[in-house]
Formats: structure tokens, sequence, C-alpha cells
């Protein structure tokens, strides 16, 4: 099929040497449609519509966002038009968490929250942290100010939660949109944020447009919140448009997947939470491992494996690591007889502080895991991505409603909603975990990481006068395949590690299969050339759903990067560790990716 | 003429979703799973609205009979084009007891109350794939039934229809008022783009009815099933491979073939039996 679309469709004007790279991209982001000449005549036009606030992502952040601007409006008897829209098919269903939330921010936002019905179900009861070798376990004291102490705390479902946030959401009057994606920016003439536009239906695998072509529909607003999650695509643009990371580190991330197991119930401790560190990651490479056991009337258990995506070594293969991590002596006992119901993995940020960039441009906000709240050591940013929409929400609702529209530009800007944030408790706590992440760059690595938490952490509560830096960007951290040895992995069993695709099914992703891939290549030629040839091609084995697959040319001779983006669970790793920076990620049509239930 | 065509739709779990069967064996779990409309209903929608684009016919309803969730469906079925909706309200163990019988039932009613010129459905649900509703539809109204359509096309007060059969494609010519059934090639089905899921949510053209006896709606929900797990099968011996070695040689079916392999499959707790003869 290769062959015969580039045969069809004009050579791109690339460095791509003629007739020899099979083409791969097909997405208009990269191949623009005012060029091409199946899209003459094509009706472009977009319906807009205008709404006070548009809210990009229904998760956290943004639904607290969009409930807190509806309770001012609602108070001081405001019409308030707030539009939040949502690429999952219904909000939670790309809601991927361990979870134990603090439950501070919801307090907050809805302090009758129990009341109502909100799904805390599962006060923590327990709390084990453990350093593990390859058949051991150090026990770690878990004691109180150490910042992975869950006193207080719930281990939730955020995928319910985020259900019923939604919920309440809808009872204060917020227009809900799940199925529609934001794809597109809208900029006034003045460089302001005008909007978003949804996504274009109706175009081809090949990019030509279909019978059934629609145009996306454009949303305009006053003001534009961000909370795409961990690395939006929106986000993306918006950092080089209005310059935001000038004055920041680059944010660093980590991958995190997780399972849901239903387990035998002689096994199941409800409120149990345990962490843990070591084996089977090398000490230079950061990550662990979480389980907790759900309170909900099953014996549910939610466990998965955190890797930070600053590891040297491209044979690493997270997915992978998780699965042995399960064979722990430690760890299988509690899954043995039970049965594996769930799958999922998604990015999570790790840079904290230091990473956190400009929060606020003419005509929008950043909130949430989009700029990067997340407390590290905690592993919580839940509360955090609430706070942030709140602060949002309560630094534009008196700009909305003032008698003159202050702003210089078309679309208001806030830079009230930085200062509020800054003098808040989410930027004290972020202030004082700052260096525990960026601790772990030193030749003990895990171990020299967790002696400097103990001091300057739980001793000294992170007021150190200085502030560590981190390493640079997380794709520049690979070093080529030759300098590195190749892990052997253990092949899954089928009871309690599995293969990968088994994996992904459990993940009921899926999508249109007629459309460009959303896993956008700047240029075709590069990931044979450079990820395989000086990498070989990492992403094979960091993408947690097995889109990217390096097969045979029908030629014979040499090979060709297979995307298969109908796998894609929307985790953005590969635009996050790509080597080259390559893979641009866009969103695809509306409604399509992973189908996670209360995960 | 009324120019009216009723198009059911049916609220299923979603087609790319890992189905898992409930603790207790009496069904599957829906809780929080995503649903979506059953992909031969979108056909049906589309096909309805293309009639009325055609200006064949004036105007389309969309009917579902669920819980409160189904009023989404009737929403999408709106955006794609439908002018209004009709949400037959039934929760609850009422929900877990409808099945086809009780729909066509539900449908025969509101197309007499609405005196409809064509009933569209798909020809099958995904979650029960019973292939019964249309069928039974037009039993229940007498009115001829076009099955497993791939093409459609009005003429005066007839319908040719083409039918996907085993044997091919049939070709037949049906009078109105009729049912048809969609099969899989019948179109492509549209997008609902939020323009047209704005207005459906704005515009609230869904009508609630609630099936009871004081209403035309009146439909028995007696429970006709009853789902149970299978029996904890044990081992049997090879007697039964041998029985059907006897029945076999007995019909003088001439079979020259030196072994028969006899098996059953079971599912559930049930083990697989496999014997040689």
């Amino acid at each position: 099929l290769d062959w015969q679309l580039f045969s069809v469709l004009q050579p791109a004007d690339s460095m791509l040497p003629l007739m020899s790279t099979p083409r791969i991209t097909t997405h208009y982001t990269i191949h623009p449609r005012d060029k091409d000449p199946r899209w003459e005549g094509v009706e472009m036009e977009r319906f807009a519509d205008e709404a006070d606030v548009v809210i990009v992502g229904g998760g956290p952040a943004g639904l607290a966002a969009a409930i807190r601007l509806k309770q001012l409006a609602n108070k001081h008897e405001k019409e308030l038009r707030v539009c939040v829209v949502e690429k999952a098919p219904q909000i939670g269903a790309h809601t991927l968490s361990g979870a134990c939330l603090e439950p501070s921010a919801l307090t907050e936002l809805i302090p009758d929250w129990k009341e109502r019905g909100a799904p805390l179900n599962t006060p923590v009861t327990e709390d084990v942290f453990s350093i593990l070798t390859e058949k051991y376990r150090i026990p770690v004291p878990m004691m109180p100010g150490l910042p992975m102490q869950n006193h207080g705390n719930y281990i939730v479902r955020m995928g319910n939660l985020v259900r019923w946030l939604g919920e309440q959401a809808e009872e204060v009057g917020v227009e809900l949109y799940p199925g529609y994606a934001a794809a597109e920016v809208l900029f006034h003439e003045d460089g302001s944020v005008k909007g978003i536009a949804t996504n274009d239906v109706g175009i081809a695998k090949d990019g030509s447009p279909k019978d059934i072509f629609e145009r996306g529909m454009e949303l305009h607003a006053k003001v534009t919140l961000f909370g795409e999650g961990c690395h939006g695509h929106l986000a993306k643009q918006l950092y080089k448009k209005f310059n935001l990371r000038e004055n920041c580190e680059p944010q660093t991330y980590a991958i995190g997947l997780k399972e849901l197991w239903m387990i035998d119930e002689k096994k199941w401790r409800p409120g149990r939470v345990e962490h843990s560190v070591g084996w089977p990651l090398d000490r230079n490479t950061y990550g662990g491992s979480f389980l907790y056991h759900l309170n909900e009337g099953e014996p549910l258990v939610a466990l998965g494996f955190v890797v930070g995506l600053d590891y040297t070594n491209p044979y690493l293969s997270p997915f992978r690591e998780f699965q042995r991590w399960k064979h722990h002596p430690f760890v299988a006992p509690t899954l043995e007889g039970g049965q594996r119901i769930a799958y999922g993995a998604r990015a999570l940020n790790e840079g904290g502080f230091q990473s956190i960039p400009k929060l606020t441009f003419p005509g929008g906000l950043l909130i949430g895991c989009s700029p990067g709240f997340m407390n590290v050591p905690k592993i919580k940013g839940t509360h955090t991505a609430m706070k942030s929409g709140m602060l949002a929400a309560e630094a534009i609702f008196p700009k909305l409603t003032a008698e003159t529209l202050d702003s210089e530009t078309a679309g208001l800007h806030v830079p009230e909603y930085a200062e509020n944030l800054k003098n808040s408790w989410v930027w004290k706590e972020l202030y004082a975990v700052r260096n525990i992440r960026p601790s772990f760059h030193n030749y003990f690595g895990l171990y020299g990481g967790m002696i400097y938490t103990g001091i300057f952490y739980w001793i000294f509560r992170g007021k150190e006068p200085w502030t560590l830096k981190h390493c640079g960007t997380d794709a520049n951290q690979l070093k080529p395949a030759k300098e590195c040895t190749p892990i052997e992995y253990p092949k899954p069993d089928g009871k309690i590690s599995f293969d990968l695709l088994s994996s992904v099914a459990l993940s009921g992703t899926n999508h249109e299969g007629d459309q460009p891939p959303h896993l956008t290549l700047k240029d075709d030629s590069i990931p044979v050339a450079r990820n395989l040839g000086i990498y070989d091609g990492p992403e094979q084995r960091f993408c947690p759903a097995g889109v990217y697959e390096y097969v045979p040319l029908d030629t014979g001779d040499g090979m060709r990067l297979q995307i298969n983006a109908q796998n894609c669970v929307h985790c953005k790793t590969c635009d996050i560790k790509d080597p080259s920076q390559n893979i641009n990620w866009v969103v695809p049509e509306g409604g399509g990716g992973p189908a996670y239930n209360g995960m | 003429m009324s120019g009216r065509v009723l198009v059911g739709v049916k609220r299923v779990i979603d087609y790319a979703v890992k189905i898992r069967v409930k603790p207790d064996n009496t069904g599957v779990v829906t809780d929080g799973v995503k649903h979506s409309m059953n992909p031969f209903c979108e056909i049906a929608v589309e096909e309805a609205v293309k009639l009325k684009e055609k200006k064949l016919i004036k105007e389309v309803v969309a009917v579902s009979c669920g819980p409160q969730q189904s009023q989404e469906t009737i929403r999408t079925a709106l955006a794609m084009g439908a002018d209004r909706g009709i949400h037959v309200d039934v929760s609850g163990k009422d929900y877990e007891n409808l099945g086809p019988l009780q729909v066509s039932k539900i449908l025969a009613a509101l197309a007499k109350q609405e005196d409809a010129q064509l009933i569209l459905l798909g020809k099958q649900a995904i979650d029960d794939d019973c292939n019964q509703t249309g069928q039974m539809t037009a039993a229940l109204l007498d009115w001829p039934q076009g099955t497993f359509a791939s093409e459609v096309s009005l003429e005066g007060d007839k319908i040719n229809l083409v039918r996907e059969i085993d044997g091919g494609l049939e070709h037949i010519k049906i009078n109105t008022p009729a049912v048809i059934t969609a099969d899989l090639r019948l179109n492509t089905p549209r997008y609902a783009t939020l323009p047209n899921i704005m207005d459906s949510l704005m515009n609230n053209e869904t009508e609630l009815h609630k099936p009871n006896h004081r209403t035309s709606l009146c439909v028995g929900l007696i429970p006709l099933f009853e789902t149970v797990a299978p029996e904890d099968m044990q081992g049997g011996t090879d007697r039964s491979g041998a029985m059907l070695r006897h029945t076999v040689l007995q019909s003088g079916l001439g079979l020259h073939t030196r072994s028969l392999v006899v098996f059953s499959i079971g599912i559930g707790k049930n083990k697989t039996k496999l014997g040689t003869v």
C-alpha cells in the first residue's frame, strides 16, 4: 500500500531520496492541504460559535476550572457560557492514574463531596515502601514527613472520579462535549488566542477527502484554558508561539503503565498502599512501582510501574520491565489466582518546579499537568492540577464580568492567574520537593537520591538555598545502541505477565481505520536512517501499545517503519522520547483512543 | 402518506471494548463501559436521512428503548439529521428483560401512533446478535419486510430493495408501509458533528414515553429468559463416541473413514471433551 500511495501522490519536498522511502505521514499538518490538488474545490469554511470560556481537556484540571467558573457565575448571578471539549468518547475514558488522591483541592472545590457521592471509597489504611532486589525486599519505614506518606489520602479510580466531576459540572451548567478533540488553536489578528477548532472528520488514510468529509467547528472564547494533560499537543505549539519556556528548564517525564486486577479474596487487603523502587531497574534508571488495594465491594487492585524517560539504554522496554516486576516474590503472590481486567499507560511529568513555564499569554492560560504541577516524590499531581484550574477560574472570573473588558488584546490576558498560583500552597509544595528528583542524577543514582531526600527533605523540608538542575531533555539522554547491552527479558507466562498485544486489547483502544496516522513524522526518512540506524529503533520498545514496528521492506533489503496508529493509547511517550524529535503526536478523530473504565 | 420514517437506534457496548462477564455470571459488566450507537442502527439513520435529503420522505423520528443514557444515542441520531426523538424509558430490571419481542411491540405501537410510512432498523444489534426485531415488527404490523438491505430505492408507493442473502443478492419489490433492516453495505454513515450535537442538546427534541398499562405503549415486560452459569461438567467415558460410531454405521451413511473425531465444546467452567472413535 505504501508503494501504491507513493506512486500516486507527489513526492514530498523534503530531503527524501526520490522513490526510496515509502511515504508514512499523510496528515495535513505535515502536508498542507492548500497545496494538495485533491483538496481543490472542497468547502473549507467552518461553522463558528461563541462562548465566554473554552476549556480544552475534560480531566481534573479542566473540570475543576469549569465547575469553579460556573459556581462563581451562579453565585454572582452572571451568565457565563463555559464549554469543555474532550477527545475521549466519554468523560473519564482517557483518564489514567494510580491513584492516591490528596483530597485537599476537591474539598476546596466541592466541600460536600461525600454527600454528593464522590467515588472516594478507600481511605489509605496501610502504607508500605520497599527497595526491591531480584529476590528480596528491603522495607523502608514510612515515617510521617516523608513525601510519599499517605495518611489522610484516598485510593481512587481516577476515571470514575473524573466521570463524577463531569456530572457535577453538568449540574452547574457547564457544556461538556466529549468525543470532540481540539485540533487547532485559533488566533486573532493581534496574535492573541481566539479559541480552538475541533478536528476535521472524514479524511482518508492517504490524506484525501472522503464523501463524508466535514470540517471541524470553531469555538471562539474570550479566554481559552488549555488542560490537555501531560505533554499536550496544542500546548507544544503554544510554547513555541509565545516563547513560554524561555526561562524554565525543559520538562522531564516518566511513563506510567497500569493494570487493574481482580484478585483472590484471601489476598485482598483494602486500603493497603505499596510502593517500591529498585529491581528490576538499575540504580541509574529512575522508576518504581505501585500497588493499591481498592475497597469498592470487590477484590480489585490497581498496580503499575513508572519508568523515568531519561533512561539511557535504548534497549529498555518500560512495558517489559513492568511485566517482569510482577514476578517478584513480594508481588506475585498477590496476583496469583487473579485475573487482569484492564491495562493502560500514560506519560507523567517529573520536572516539577524547575520546569514550570510561563503560564499565561494573551487569550489563554495553561492549567493542570500540561504545564506540570506534579509533586514527584509524592507521585501526586491531581490535587495541584485541580487547584490550578480553580485558581485560573478565580482569576478569570472578575475580568470576564468586569464592567469594562480591560485588555490590550482581543483575547483576554490574565497574568493574575500566575500571581495567584505563586502565592498558593501549590507553589510552596512544589518548591519544597524541587530537588528530590534531580538529586538522582549522581553516581549512586537511586541510593544517592534517597539519601538526599532523607537529609534535605525530611530534615530540612526543602529549604536548602540551591536548586538542582535537570539533565536536559529526555530525548537527548539515549545512548547509541552500540554502546549499550540489550536486556534479556523473560517471556510472559500468560498468568501474571502478558504480551503487549493482548494488553493493548484490554485498553479498549480503537480508532477509525481510514484516517491519516496521527503519529506524524516531520521527515519520513529519519526513523530508518537515525532511530533504527543509531538507536536500534527505541520506539518499538517504549511505546506501550505496539504502534511502532520496523518491518522488512517488500523489496527485501532494508526496513521501514510501520505505524499502527489504531493501537495508540494517547500516552504521548513517543513525542517525548523520540531521540530525533521527529514524531509529532497530533489529535486523531475525536472519540478514538482508549476506552478506560475507572482507570 | 405521512412521509414519516421511524428509525430504531439501540445503545450497545462499543464494539472495540473487551467484554467482561460479571462475577455472578448473570451477564456482562456494563457499568462505566464505553457505549455507542449500534453500527447497523447508524446505517439505518444514515439511510433515513438520505431519503429525507432526496425529498422522498418528510420526517425522520429516532426511537430508542432503554434507560436514561439512551437519550445520548437519540441525540447522536438527531445530530446526524433526524428531526425528532422518542425515548421509551425502560430501566432497571425491566431493561434486563427487554428483548426483540418487547421492542417490536413498542415499535409497532409507535408506528401506529405516529402514522409511520416506513420503519428502518439495523439488521441486528452487536450485543445480542438476535436479528429478530425487524422481522417481528413487520409481523405484528402485518407489513412487508425487506431485511438485510444493501440498496433501497423508493418508487412511488413501492420500494425496490436489494437484499444480501446467503446465495448472493436478491431483488424484491415491496409495498409501503414496510419495515426495512439495514445491512453493512447500505451506506457509510456520516459523522455527528459538534454544531449538530450542540443543536440537539439545546433544542431537546426528544419526547419521553414510559410504557405502562395506562398508555398505548402497554407492553408486557415479563421475563422470558433466565441466565445461569453452566454447571460443572464431569469428564465422560467414551461411550458417547462408541454410540455415535454405532449410529453412523447403522445409518448406512457408508463413511469409509478410519476415525471420527468427536468433540464437545463448553463455555465457562465446562471442560472440553475430546474423544476419537
